[in-house]
């Protein structure tokens, strides 16, 4: 079993900062869009140490390592499927040469996304091939030294759930968020409180859960406060992305200022979010911002929903699917038996 | 759900039958629609009009309802797969007796982007609702969209990106169309998680879809539009 730092830390800490985006940030060092990122892990270390480095001098207690893409369902559009070990080893090597000299106790969270295929009977893809495809990125990452899986951006509960399996058979600690993008709700449909009750079924739960991405940091408080709501004792993780693409002459930039993810991370943590950071359009000086704001400014009362849509912007949808305004259904006629 | 009472598809009367594959659609129920059509051609239904009355008209309430937020991707896909085999039946009839087409669109994700579920969703959709879809798949350099419009010739042209950072390559494919002086030949379509209309109107495209229902809905508006005009 790895050192579990993440369990360390989080007994003695109330609140963790995570990381920001890791695919602007590169983009930004010139990766070209179209190529896997998780190839420059060997051919442009320098760059990775750069992108770990830059969240860790911002503050962050835990980065995710740069391996999202680096199961073999997606490395075979670039035909690197067998390079599965070796890509994932080394983004974590990476990241615990950055942890093990920062002088502090940080985190690397091995990060594992989606395979990006739908299960069946509507797709093609099936539990035992995803907990393989999970199992293989995970031996990867745990032979580099990541100190926990942190499997993100998941839609479906098939997926969610095979990845459970797959930390389990590589005896490793992990965290998981799935992105609630959809009126509230995963693309798969998976409501807040949803996905709360289907972590405690698990037969290997996550340390921690919550929700990454989606759609704005209003949107994404919403989801978590529908977690905590659950009244569930699991710590909650909140990775939000830093406001709107918007697209202004040929550049797209994120809406979403310092000041703003400041704001964000301050009513996460009211709110009772252990572990709080951003998702895509987040940048170190997004993270720094974050960070001066979760030290220094008192903690508040719990915030309602109205206090997130008046300090962060309006929800993208009127519900979340959850409680009693879960939406109309149809009328239906006969079924047959 | 609140009667357990079997329903024989035979014995329904035409109106009934149409209610209930539209019923049977939103279930995802295959076997149900492949009885459905057959019962109504038998009965000697035109194949358009079984087409459109009973499968297109369902996926109709299915896109709503995944519009509204009532229904979501794997329920969607249920319903499309069920919807392609009432196609399946009805496809070479329609052929035969030269019924109208809906359309035809070709789709792909631009290049940079391998991003695909978003795209594979419309491709469905669009095909459940009546179309010829022809899927070029993930990372389309101009190049390529280029040649499947020229041997295709669709009515429409669907483009697809999930980065921030490949959503810019629509432009540049749509400023391609134009500099050969083939934009007005096709509809052009865009989508994708980051996009938004401000940003389908600045690339000139002729919409932005929010997702595969509206795409859906925005395809037949605007290739009945074009037909309209072709006659006009």
């Amino acid at each position: 079993m790895a050192t579990d730092t993440l369990s360390t830390l989080l007994a003695t800490r109330d609140w963790l900062m995570a990381d920001g985006a890791t695919g602007t940030n590169l983009f930004n060092m010139g990766l070209a869009s179209g190529e896997p990122p998780e190839l420059w892990n060997v051919e442009q270390p320098a760059n990775i140490r750069r992108l770990y480095r830059g969240a860790v001098e911002a503050g962050s207690d835990i980065f995710l390592t740069n391996t999202f893409g680096g199961n073999a369902a997606r490395l075979k559009l670039h035909n690197a499927q067998g390079r599965v070990r070796e890509l994932n080893r080394v983004g974590a090597e990476l990241g615990r040469e950055i942890a093990d000299t920062a002088g502090r106790k940080v985190v690397v969270a091995g990060s594992v996304g989606p395979t990006g295929e739908i299960f069946q009977p509507m797709g093609t893809m099936t539990h035992a091939l995803a907990v393989e495809i999970f199992h293989e990125q995970a031996e990867g990452l745990k032979d580099g030294g990541a100190d926990v899986l942190w499997v993100e951006t998941i839609s479906a509960p098939e997926e969610y759930k095979a990845a459970a399996e797959a930390a389990a058979m590589a005896g490793m600690p992990w965290c998981g968020t799935m992105s609630f993008d959809t009126a509230g709700r995963t693309m798969m449909g998976v409501t807040s409180a949803a996905m709360a009750e289907m972590v405690e079924a698990l037969a290997n739960p996550p340390l921690a859960f919550g929700a990454n991405c989606g759609v704005g940091a209003s949107d994404l408080m919403r989801t978590v406060m529908g977690f905590l709501a659950t009244g569930t004792h699991r710590p909650i993780i909140a990775k939000g992305n830093a406001g709107i693409p918007k697209y202004h002459d040929g550049h797209i930039h994120y809406d979403g200022t310092p000041e703003l993810m400041a704001e964000y991370a301050v009513l996460a943590r009211d709110a009772g979010v252990r572990i709080i950071g951003g998702c895509c359009g987040t940048m170190p000086d997004h993270l720094r911002a974050m960070r001066d704001a979760l030290e220094t400014r008192p903690i508040g009362p719990r915030p309602t929903l109205d206090d997130i849509a008046a300090k962060l912007g309006a929800f993208s949808s009127a519900s979340d699917g959850t409680g009693d305004d879960a939406g109309p259904k149809r009328e239906r006629r006969g079924r047959r038996g | 759900m609140a009667d357990d009472e079997e329903i024989i598809l035979s014995e329904l009367s035409d109106d009934e039958l149409v209610l209930q594959m539209h019923d049977d659609l939103y279930d995802g129920l295959k076997d149900e629609i492949e009885e459905g059509t057959n019962i109504l051609l038998g009965r000697g239904w035109t194949p358009y009009d079984v087409l459109t009355k009973a499968l297109v008209a369902g996926m109709k309430i299915v896109g709503d309802d995944f519009r509204d937020g009532i229904l979501f991707v794997p329920e969607v896909l249920l319903s499309a797969n069920a919807m392609k085999s009432g196609m399946f039946i009805l496809k070479p009839l329609l052929a035969e007796t030269g019924a109208p087409r809906m359309g035809k669109m070709v789709i792909g994700t631009v290049k940079g982007d391998i991003h695909d579920i978003g795209k594979n969703l419309v491709a469905m959709m669009m095909e459940g609702a009546g179309f010829e879809v022809v899927d070029l798949g993930i990372n389309n350099a101009v190049e390529k969209y280029l040649a499947a419009l020229d041997s295709e010739k669709p009515d429409i042209l669907g483009m697809s990106a999930l980065l921030t950072t490949t959503m810019p390559y629509m432009k540049v494919v749509i400023d391609t169309l134009k500099e050969k002086g083939m934009r007005e030949d096709y509809i052009v379509l865009v989508g994708g998680a980051p996009l938004n209309e401000e940003f389908g109107r600045a690339i000139g495209a002729d919409a932005y879809c929010r997702d595969a229902a509206v795409a859906v809905e925005t395809a037949k508006t605007l290739v009945s539009r074009k037909h309209n005009q072709l006659s006009a």
